[in-house]
């Protein structure tokens, strides 16, 4: 089949004290291809790409990089070698220009001095190549985060351009920036380019993957064509049993249970913030799941943090149980029996340094104060509950966060909400970035909660998955709530939604 | 004994035992400890003596520095509390007079607090870096400690001020005593109540903090007045010792001793998790080297030098990557002459 690969890993194995992360995996990556590495969390794929990268050392195996042995001792060798990696959270310094960024570390210079005039010159045209039109002295924060991981990905092609490892680059990305971000790929591609490319969203490895590699529990499952596989096949080979939860959830009837005609939780009358979001009615009662639509930036986050008194309203009221009330701080909201699980893990999220069992017991523990602490015993209880009912791998609750796999990260911060037992639960892209396995898990531990009674805010940039789960849908669009859709029984389909937020008429 | 290893407290107290050890080649009763007088004698007695202070004070600057903070005016807070204690004893009628002492220690400590409050407002609720607003009491605390004495080194004669520092309970000496009882009541109280955890999390991630309903600003108070509280026992301890209050000479750049026994406990000065029986051990070790330097007869002009050195030498024992340098304990890992590295 074709050119010879550029990249050809056979036989890799890796262990970690307790479990093989990789065991016998072989990977081959050709030039000009596309290439997914797909697979459950905790499948192997973070262990491969650092593998390869030299960010571990292997146990046996062999690494092959254009017919030559290599052992990488770190990403920068690998880098030097032709091997550069652009990972979900873009490593770049948003305080530094365009330029600066993507000539870090190898400035062009003349006698020790840096040719600022030459790095501008030099920058606009790798951007120019990739079709971005880019002002390459204003500082990288001043450009969406898509247009970030593209200025990332043209620093790591002109580094060095043999073999690209896209970690997850779209999960932070709406639907025009992933179609620009594709397009950017496309042209690597025909430059000869070798694309390692990871991705949760299986429509976005169809749309843009030549072949694909699966792993399970750190073996290799097997190497196909995209075109050979369906969706469905490749999800069973994903992970290693029928999955029929998520269709189970399609077709059940999107039905309110507990409370519906009661009292609502909370509600939003003209509440705002300005350069936030514009002022807004919303009401949540309890058993019912109130999605949030809209692209990235349409004002999803700022709308639920305004409810979690993460940030404060400027102008409007917000009555709980029909009470007026000012949630000033998120611990003003908690009493009030409301949980906010934000979209940014890591720093907004989960404490990585803490154990598994301290983040989950943060909160319940922060509404206490810190005179009352939880008894030890009822801690290990609540949390063994928890990793058994969440499915949290390792179930270690001693183990530092840090160490948990993304997905398992959202586990334990779901955990640290629902053991203070909320009313009101506002659940941020609970599933962004994390494999299908768990995704379905957590979407359907939501329907669970909404049956017992609690109140759910949910906000996805999947529409998907909004559509699937919610009871009520209200689309954003440009920092203004401008529909809300009746989606009991399941009447709303995705056009309608897509109709919504592009001709919502802004009040 | 590889989980002995990777204790993060193995290094330093490897370094405190070959530290103490090389002393008996110059000292040869370097461990020998006498009952004299019914008092504990010995060179180790001296070393626990001359760290309470500085225990102390690490004591309290852990907490600050878990909280992602720092204080660097634990030294001024010294002086100003051994200078009041020592005002209000020598304006008593009869300075042996235990209620009169008491009530001095008591003024003193309160005032220590009160200035832990403003460190701890300046920073939680004004919002100024905890360097700089520190920074301030440091500065201003001496010339307060210098306005409350007038200027001069006030001396007394009390007994009873004079058994905090100086005295011996049980052949045991006070300071010692005192020191062990405030790091297990302060270890007991922060471990089994939530404080430590929440502590831990507020320095690791601020905004994560906040976002689980903890209340970062009242913890970050209470860790400035529990370090300046922390510095006022110490600063009674210095002037009881010495029965006199100098303004210039008590906590002298105690600040950069305290945060270097930290980070030798193994503590971040990012901030979060936080050991206090680290701290405590990089105190006695630090202490310990002041005294080595002396039994080996390390010339006065190099002290500092020599210090530099043994300092220099434990962190880079604490150093993971480093210890893999030079015991080639990592697989050598070498690139391919393929694909050598290019600058």
């Amino acid at each position: 089949m074709g050119d010879p690969p550029i990249l050809q890993m056979t036989g890799i194995r890796k262990a970690f004290p307790g479990v093989v992360a990789l065991d016998g995996v072989d990977f081959s990556l050709r030039p000009g291809e596309v290439h997914a590495l797909m697979g459950e969390n905790g499948a192997g794929k973070s262990t491969l790409i650092k593998v390869l990268t030299g960010v571990y050392g292997i146990d046996a195996g062999d690494i092959r990089l254009g017919g030559t042995p290599v052992r990488f001792g770190g990403p920068l060798q690998a880098q030097h070698a032709g091997i550069s990696t652009v990972y979900q959270e873009v490593n770049l310094c948003a305080n530094l220009s365009v330029a600066e960024n993507i000539f870090i570390g190898r400035e062009p210079r003349r006698f020790g001095k840096i040719r600022w005039a030459e790095m501008r010159r030099r920058s606009a045209a790798l951007l120019e190549g990739l079709d971005l039109h880019l002002d390459v002295t204003a500082p990288l924060s001043a450009y969406s985060l898509a247009i970030q991981q593209m200025v990332a990905i043209a620093r790591a092609v002109d580094v060095s351009a043999k073999v690209l490892i896209l970690d997850e680059p779209t999960s932070s990305l709406d639907a025009s920036e992933v179609d620009r971000l594709f397009e950017v790929m496309r042209r690597l591609k025909r430059d000869g380019v070798a694309i390692l490319f990871i991705s949760h969203f299986l429509d976005q490895v169809y749309a843009i993957a030549d072949r694909m590699t699966v792993l399970r529990n750190g073996r290799l499952i097997g190497e196909y064509a995209t075109a050979e596989l369906t969706q469905m096949q490749l999800i069973t080979k994903m992970i290693g049993k029928e999955l029929n939860v998520l269709e189970r959830l399609e077709e059940e009837p999107r039905t309110v249970t507990a409370g519906a005609d009661a009292q609502p939780i909370v509600e939003a009358h003209a509440l705002g913030r300005s350069g936030a979001i514009a002022p807004f009615d919303l009401s949540v009662r309890g058993g019912e799941i109130v999605g949030l639509a809209g692209l990235l930036g349409s004002g999803r986050t700022e709308l639920a943090r305004l409810l979690f008194g993460a940030d404060r309203p400027d102008n409007g009221r917000l009555e709980i149980d029909g009470k007026p009330v000012a949630l000033r701080t998120p611990r003003a909201a908690m009493t009030h029996g409301i949980g906010f699980s934000s979209e940014n893990r890591r720093t907004e999220g989960v404490v990585a340094e803490l154990s598994v069992r301290e983040n989950i017991v943060l909160a319940l523990q922060a509404a206490r104060g810190w005179s009352r602490p939880i008894p030890r015993r009822k801690q290990d209880e609540l949390v063994a509950r928890y990793i058994d009912t969440l499915g949290i791998r390792p179930a270690d609750p001693e183990l530092a966060v840090r160490d948990l796999s993304g997905g398992n990260q959202q586990k334990v911060l779901l955990a640290r909400w629902l053991i203070t037992e909320p009313r009101l639960l506002i659940v941020d892209e609970p599933t962004r970035g994390i494999d299908v396995g768990a995704k379905a898990e957590i979407q359907r531990l939501l329907v669970e909660l909404a049956d017992g009674g609690m109140a759910i805010l949910f906000v996805s940039a999947e529409l998907e998955e909004v559509l699937r789960l919610s009871h009520k849908i209200e689309v954003l669009r440009e920092r203004h709530l401008v529909e809300e859709l009746d989606n009991t029984g399941g009447g709303v389909d995705a056009d309608r939604v897509m109709q919504a937020i592009a001709s919502g008429a802004n009040p | 004994m590889t989980n002995l290893v990777r204790h993060r407290l193995f290094w330093p107290s490897a370094v405190l035992v070959l530290l103490l050890a090389s002393n008996v080649f110059f000292a040869p009763r370097f461990f020998t400890i006498t009952l004299q007088d019914g008092h504990l004698y010995g060179s180790l007695i001296d070393i626990l003596r001359s760290a309470t202070p500085l225990a102390l004070v690490a004591l309290g600057m852990t907490m600050v520095i878990a909280t992602g903070g720092i204080d660097l005016s634990v030294g001024s807070v010294m002086a100003i509390s051994g200078a009041l204690a020592c005002l209000i004893i020598g304006g008593l009628p009869d300075q042996d007079s235990v209620a009169g002492v008491l009530i001095a220690v008591g003024v003193a400590l309160a005032l220590s607090a009160l200035l832990g409050v403003w460190n701890g407002v300046l920073v939680a609720v004004i919002g100024i870096q905890p360097i700089i607003a520190t920074l301030i009491l440091m500065v201003a605390g001496r010339g307060i400690a210098q306005l409350i004495t007038d200027g001069q080194i006030i001396n007394v004669s009390s007994a009873p001020y004079r058994v905090i520092g100086a005295g011996y309970l049980f052949g045991i000496p006070v300071s010692v005593i005192i020191v062990a009882v405030v790091v297990a009541a302060a270890a007991l109280i922060i471990r089994r109540s939530a404080l430590g955890v929440l502590v831990e999390s507020v320095g690791a991630s601020p905004t994560a903090s906040r976002l689980a309903g903890i209340r970062a600003r009242g913890l970050t108070i209470t860790a400035y007045v529990f370090a300046a509280f922390c510095a006022g026992i110490a600063g009674l301890i210095f002037s009881s010792n010495v029965a006199s209050a100098d303004s210039n000479a008590a906590g002298n750049l105690i600040e950069l001793d305290a945060i270097l026994a930290v980070v030798i406990g193994g503590t971040a000065l990012t901030g979060g998790r936080f050991s206090i029986a680290g701290s405590v051990l990089g105190a006695v070790l630090i202490s310990a080297l002041d005294i080595t330097t002396y039994t080996i007869g390390v010339p006065a002009e190099t002290t500092l030098l020599f210090k530099a050195v043994v300092v220099v030498v434990l962190c880079l024992s604490q150093s993971a990557a480093f210890r893999a340098v030079v015991f080639r304990r990592r697989n050598p890992a070498p690139v391919t002459p393929a694909v050598e590295v290019s600058a």
